[in-house]
């Protein structure tokens, strides 16, 4: 048996300065936000105005914060591997800590960075442009919240209790089998993710069954806002992708903690079979994310180039081909597993196919822009900057797709920097602009420009000093994952100006956040719900939109319904009038959701320590908590119409 | 799309074509979710059966299946479990004619022949166990008890949920929630039988004929 140093048995990490900075910060910001809610009475407000919440803006803030601060952790992860590596030879992080954190920079940043972005997106965006009051079933969309925040408290606490997993985001077998990873650390990856996947799952089906049946009337699927399309298509590959995540990361789970062979390298097991489970989800997970940035863009363009979108049937197509074709090209992950001449022949065209629906959105979004009123505010920016750094990127993984080349590029810099340019360049810089582009008609207020173009550039150009550099650092052999490097391999210098890059992203971060807290106060408000002068529903309503969203659900005839409205000097349509206004049918808030996520949470820590019992009786709560549900007969009510008109005239919209 | 009229509960006016589940706008929302749900239960399943037939010539030191299986055990659980999917059906039919009584007593029928497999497997599980062949012996056996096993987790949640459902028609009696739900167990309880199927096609009969 090799050493357990990756892992600590006893329950407190211990014997390293960084991990008792991490137990003195979390003691610290614990004791400060209980002080703060505590002095400012904020208590009562947080349980009835957030965490029982069933409002799909309110839940979509949550995945946004979460979001954000998780950016905030897999950031610093990433800014202590690159201080690591600034220069050979260093020992500010040893071995195991510096394989634990490259694997939770990996996990925390797709698993709870992009994924509560995305789920934030479509929750503050997708009910208000199909017209609807909330998702088809908000109780559910607050249970999916909680297992994710609660999987990724899972994940995040392994770093000072127990000790963190260290296989990898991939967590490949036989490595993070329990014969090569003993201890709580893979424990606690395998469960948080499979409490927060089941969220996801559960994130699919509600907003697949809410696009399909709770658009406005006259808003049929060819009439759907992209960025609409865009969540239709990842839903889609979410229902179908993340099952198979749960069968890999469960059938690990029962290889390490009941001894089976699924993954083991005797009796029978076959590691490979991980690996290919793994990115039959993983490979579909790349465009989950990246689809609805894709949407984003297509919003952004559309409206900052004051022009209809280019193509839109092209561009929903493109949308649905990309979500099929993604499927088919999980293999490209390993060609070098050997599976023979036909298998990484029909996986690196396969690849190479996926390039053409993608470029041609990357041609209508220029087309879009040709001749358009182009103005360069934040959320445009951002999605300038983002075409020729997926470009860049796109290229590099044609070239990664060439399985013979393959050979050469696996697993070096070279892929570490395709892969950062793709989800940095296309996920990141989209969800930035989604950022500035719906943060108006999430709370009231514009973000300063002029900050957020600080933040940008530095970005920006932090983006390119750190990943163009590792391009060629993998050319000349660098692998990834490796925590130094001796001198005179001729990498030092690369390594260093990769490191600054990384830095000045680490600023851009800062400067970000200060634009929120600068706009706070000084923002510009929003007191038109339009300050983009945009082209879908949501820009009809005020910012932030009342809580059931419309008075009246409006009847659609065109793509760009509120554009529409507005060059035809009918933008009063939509404004509700008295006599149309009814009850409103509303879900209660409820507290379930967040138990049953401290139920998962209480079950997931008992089963990383093999504690079975308690981890059993926790999972009994989730199954008491779920048929106390199914007896719940009365978890509506109706908005009486007199609060209706009350509401809006105090909105000025009637 | 059609619009969806509302009605309040109990108050379905005698000329609605429509089923009573399908009545009230919530409930067929919930139906449509259901249907997407059992989608993603079956990618579960096929990522499950895909692990087995890889695995499934992966004895090591272990038995094979066709050493194994006792072909009248699994044909006894397979005839149950059919034979369940077929009074769960009647239990609809009775949702739908208003009966509580007809659907109760169905339910009742479903969840007892639910029960009786579970414990034939279960029997059957611990068999294998007796003779040595347990999950920790081959990556085949791993392959063979998790599929199995998880097949027989869904069947027994799902009886914990009719008698759930059941409790509930007692007390309110046939409306469009309840109809809703007797609807929606028997989906999901009719999936679980189809997987059976492939189950007992897959690991049993491949398994036993040479």
């Amino acid at each position: 048996m090799p050493s357990s140093h990756l892992s600590h048995w006893g329950l407190l990490v211990t014997g390293d300065p960084l991990i008792y900075g991490a137990d003195a910060s979390i003691i610290l910001a614990s004791v400060g936000i209980v002080f703060v809610l505590t002095y400012f009475k904020k208590w009562k407000w947080l349980w009835k105005e957030w965490l029982t919440t069933v409002d799909h803006k309110r839940i979509g803030i949550m995945y946004l914060i979460a979001a954000v601060l998780m950016l905030f952790r897999a950031g610093t992860d990433a800014l202590l591997m690159r201080t690591q590596l600034a220069l050979p030879n260093e020992h500010f992080l040893g071995p195991s800590h510096y394989d634990q954190i490259f694997t939770t920079h990996g996990t925390v940043m797709i698993f709870f960075m992009a994924m509560p972005f995305i789920f934030a997106l479509m929750n503050i965006a997708v009910p208000l442009q199909i017209g609807a009051r909330d998702v088809a079933f908000p109780y559910l969309n607050a249970v999916s919240f909680w297992l994710f925040f609660f999987g990724a408290m899972l994940l995040n606490i392994s770093f000072v209790i127990g000790g963190s997993p260290a296989a990898g985001w991939t967590s490949y077998a036989p490595l993070a089998g329990l014969h090569f990873s003993p201890g709580p650390g893979e424990n606690f990856y395998l469960l948080a993710l499979q409490i927060t996947g089941i969220g996801s799952i559960a994130t699919g089906i509600n907003f697949l069954a809410t696009i399909f049946k709770m658009r406005a009337p006259g808003m049929t699927l060819m009439k759907m806002p992209l960025f609409t399309w865009s969540i239709v298509a990842t839903n889609i590959l979410i229902i179908f992708a993340f099952p198979a995540l749960a069968v890999a990361l469960a059938l690990l789970l029962i290889d390490r903690i009941a001894g089976a062979h699924f993954f083991t390298i005797h009796a029978g097991g076959l590691p490979m079979m991980y690996i290919n489970m793994f990115w039959i989800w993983g490979h579909p997970e790349v465009y989950i994310v990246i689809l609805p940035a894709f949407g984003v863009f297509s919003e952004v363009v559309a409206t900052f180039s004051r022009k209809t979108i280019f193509g839109y049937k092209a561009m929903v197509s493109s949308l649905l081909l990309i979500s099929v074709a993604s499927y088919f090209v999980w293999a490209h992950h390993f060609f070098t597993m050997g599976g023979g001449v036909s298998v990484n022949s029909f996986f690196a065209v396969a690849s190479m196919l996926i390039g053409i629906p993608t470029g041609v959105k990357v041609f209508n979004w220029m087309f879009t822009m040709y001749r358009g009123r182009i103005r360069m505010k934040m959320p445009m920016l951002w999605t300038i900057a983002f075409i020729p750094c997926f470009v860049l990127g796109g290229a590099t993984g044609m070239m990664l797709a060439v399985a013979p080349a393959d050979y050469q590029y696996h697993n070096s810099y070279f892929l570490v920097a395709h892969f950062h340019e793709m989800l940095i360049g296309g996920v990141v810089f989209g969800m930035f602009a989604a950022l500035y582009y719906w943060w108006p008609k999430m709370f009231g207020f514009l973000l300063d420009e002029k900050w957020g173009r600080w933040a940008f550039w530095l970005w920006n150009i932090g983006f390119y000093v750190c990943f163009e550099p590792q391009y060629a650092l993998g050319l000349m052999g660098m692998q990834r994952r490796m925590y130094t490097y001796p001198a005179g391999m001729g990498w030092t210098a690369l390594n260093f100006i990769s490191t600054i890059g990384a830095f000045l992203m680490g600023l851009g971060f800062i400067f970000m956040v200060w634009d929120i807290v600068y706009s706070i106060f000084k923002g510009e408000r929003d007191l038109t719900g339009d300050p983009w002068d945009g082209r879908t529903l949501e820009w009809s309503l005020p910012s932030p939109a009342p809580h059931y969203n419309f008075a009246v659900i409006p009847t659609i005839t065109d793509r760009d319904q509120w554009w529409t409205l507005k060059e035809q000097g009918r933008q009063d349509t939509l404004r509700p009038q008295t006599e149309d206004i009814k009850p409103i049918h509303m879900p209660k808030n409820s507290a379930k959701p967040f138990l049953i996520g401290i139920a998962f949470f209480t079950a997931g820590f008992g089963f990383v320590f093999g504690w079975y019992v308690f981890g059993a009786i926790a999972l009994f709560g989730v199954v008491v908590l779920l048929l106390a549900r199914s007896f719940e007969y009365h978890s509506d009510y109706h908005i009486p119409v007199d609060e209706v008109i009350h509401t809006e005239t105090a909105l000025g919209r009637l | 799309m059609a619009a969806i009229v509302e009605y309040a509960p109990g108050n379905v006016p005698e000329h609605d074509p429509r089923p009573l589940e399908y009545t009230n706008k919530d409930d067929s929302l919930k139906i449509f979710g259901f249907w997407i749900f059992l989608a993603t239960d079956m990618i579960l399943f096929g990522t499950l059966f895909a692990t087995f037939v890889v695995l499934r010539t992966h004895v090591a030191t272990g038995p094979s299946g066709q050493q194994l299986f006792d072909i009248q055990g699994f044909i006894e659980e397979t005839f149950i479990l059919l034979t369940s999917s077929f009074t769960g059906g009647m239990a609809t039919f009775f949702m739908r004619r208003g009966s509580v009584r007809g659907t109760v007593g169905w339910l009742l029928v479903t969840a007892v022949l639910g029960a009786s497999f579970v414990s034939l497997e279960i029997t059957e599980f611990l068999h294998y166990i007796a003779l040595g062949a347990t999950m920790q012996t081959s990556a085949f056996l791993s392959a063979f008890y998790t599929l199995v096993g998880t097949h027989g987790a869904h069947v027994s949640l799902g009886i914990v949920w009719m008698l759930a459902i059941v409790i509930q028609l007692l007390r309110y009696g046939i409306t469009a929630a309840t109809a809703r739900k007797v609807f929606v167990v028997n989906l999901y309880w009719h999936f679980l039988d189809v997987v059976w199927v492939f189950i007992f096609t897959v690991v049993y009969l491949t398994g036993v004929i040479k």
